[in-house]
């Protein structure tokens, strides 16, 4: 598939989605609640993606984005980035981890680095931090007093 | 002071349907690192394992958001030690791509000659640690007989056994030892001809076959889902090395054989490490004579700044795929850096391949599935 038969094919789907082709691969953007049906339609049939290679946030001060990175087992070729904006104060977003089974550690990595909250997640927990650590250290707003970071 | 009744719990108490849980880690001697897993069993069978991560998290992506594009691969070479040329690679890679440095072709047949090395000798520290876990000692050093003369070629060229941080945008740090060329074909006649002696020691042994047949069996379809990468997904069937799917450096010039098993279980993802070492061997003995003459590092401004945008880089390193991915805004320094790191995916897998085997079995899946802690918590 090229770009152009991707972008008709999710246009399809969802006809708000955005398109950005400055990068090294193909971006779609979505809103929040729109990426759960959205992932969905690019797991199945015909585009099988079923390969998350990459599941990460960035926090752009005015609000966090969700990044996920596709592509196909079977045709490697093709890699689709997938981003959707949350906002900062309440992040919430539907879990892809049913989709995906590796998207519930890196979610589980994500919810205590940047408190982004995932809906039906089966087992959100901290992987990483201590129970008792207050605040998010991946946003840019955290600051640590005792363990500095920064040079 | 503890009473006797906090300090000793009773042990006839063992929960519902007499679960057992004990805690394996952080200090255990078969996982190699301080990964602390927290295992579920009823009797001697296992039912829930789960990791509990950030012994050594150092936060490694947030270091690097105050750290310039020169500067943050050092930082890296302290994620997946074993493969920290490799690492270096990917962050090298990644600047040149944003800036679109021309990197002297000397510098690219050096790199992958170090790349290999490097996979080398992870994959012997490996086959001997993971034989150690099972019980046969000798292996260890045997395997460590022959990674010795890696690391010290390292040593010569790069400074450094271990954390190399040789590998920068635009090339080499320096240029390569006089002697690494003699050096490196000393190691490549050694190696060749001591390789059959694992065979005997380890593959061909019964206990160890008994051992890891059949044990932490992997779909093709799970290890696509749980993102597995490298000689896991590879023993599984998958097809996902790097090096053949989007060739850096000189990898685009050279034979070697993507290693496929598709049996899945712990004995097929050993016999894929075994294999790559003698595809390894094939590309250094394809590039040792053909290290062109010239440059070593290429023209590079002294400020470093990546154009606004975000770069995508992946590697194979001898775990499986890592990926870095950096947002920039034009800066300096990187806004936003995520590194994808295989042994966080391998790790994910645990749980769903030991599940329903007896305890003991843990030790050849754990182990085959060949985790570094540093790499998974970052």
């Amino acid at each position: 598939m090229t770009n152009e038969e991707i972008k008709t094919y999710i246009t399809a789907h969802t006809p708000e989605a955005t398109f950005d082709e400055t990068g090294e691969w193909l971006t779609i953007l979505v809103e929040s609640n729109h990426l759960k049906p959205l992932a969905a339609v690019l797991r199945g049939q015909p585009m099988q993606l079923d390969f998350l290679f990459c599941l990460t946030c960035v926090d752009y001060k005015t609000h966090l984005t969700m990044v996920y990175h596709l592509t196909a087992s079977s045709n490697r070729n093709i890699n689709i980035v997938l981003k959707a904006n949350v906002n900062n104060a309440d992040p919430i977003i539907e879990t892809v981890s049913d989709l995906w089974r590796t998207a519930e550690f890196l979610e589980r990595e994500v919810f205590e680095m940047f408190g982004v909250d995932f809906l039906h997640h089966p087992d959100l927990r901290r992987l990483i931090l201590e129970e008792d650590f207050n605040g998010f250290p991946l946003r840019k707003d955290f600051e640590d007093p005792i363990n500095m970071i920064k040079l | 002071m503890y009473t006797e009744t906090e300090i000793i719990k009773d042990t006839t108490d063992l929960g519902p349907d007499g679960e057992l849980v004990i805690n394996m880690g952080p200090q255990h001697p078969a996982t190699h690192g301080v990964l602390h897993l927290v295992v579920t069993l009823n009797g001697e069978t296992i039912k829930k394992i789960e990791p509990h991560l950030g012994y050594i998290h150092r936060s490694i992506e947030k270091m690097c958001e105050s750290l310039t594009y020169r500067q943050f691969i050092y930082v890296t070479s302290r994620m997946d030690y074993l493969s920290s040329h490799i690492n270096n690679t990917a962050c090298a890679l990644l600047v040149e791509k944003g800036m679109q440095i021309e990197v002297p072709e000397r510098a690219k047949v050096v790199r992958t000659i170090l790349n290999e090395l490097t996979r080398i000798a992870s994959h012997e520290l490996w086959i001997g640690a993971m034989a150690m876990d099972l019980g046969a000692f000798t292996p260890f050093f045997y395997a460590f007989r022959e990674r010795e003369m890696i690391t010290d070629i390292m040593e010569d060229t790069c400074g450094a056994r271990l954390t190399m941080n040789y590998i920068v945008p635009g090339g080499l740090m320096y240029d390569i030892h006089p002697d690494f060329q003699t050096k490196v074909k000393a190691f490549v006649k050694q190696f060749k001809e001591k390789v059959t002696e694992y065979e005997d020691l380890v593959t061909g042994n019964v206990i160890f076959q008994s051992r890891t047949k059949g044990v932490g069996v992997l779909t093709a379809e799970e290890a696509i889902s749980y993102g597995c990468t490298g000689p896991v997904a590879r023993a599984s069937g998958v097809r996902c090395d790097i090096r053949k799917i989007a060739p850096y450096d000189a990898y685009d010039r050279v034979e070697f054989d993507e290693v496929i098993e598709t049996a899945g279980d712990s004995f097929a993802r050993y016999m894929v490490r075994v294999k790559e070492m003698n595809q390894s061997i094939r590309i250094i003995e394809q590039l040792i004579d053909q290290i062109p003459e010239g440059d070593f590092v290429g023209k590079t401004k002294n400020v470093l700044k990546l154009a606004k945008g975000e770069f995508y880089q992946r590697v194979e390193t001898a775990r499986g795929e890592l990926g870095v991915y950096i947002v920039s805004e034009g800066a300096t320094t990187p806004y936003r850096i995520k590194f994808r790191s295989p042994g966080f995916s391998n790790l994910s897998v645990l749980d769903h391949i030991a599940k329903g085997s007896k305890i003991g079995d843990l030790m050849a899946t754990m182990g085959t599935l060949d985790l570094v802690i540093p790499d998974i918590d970052r």
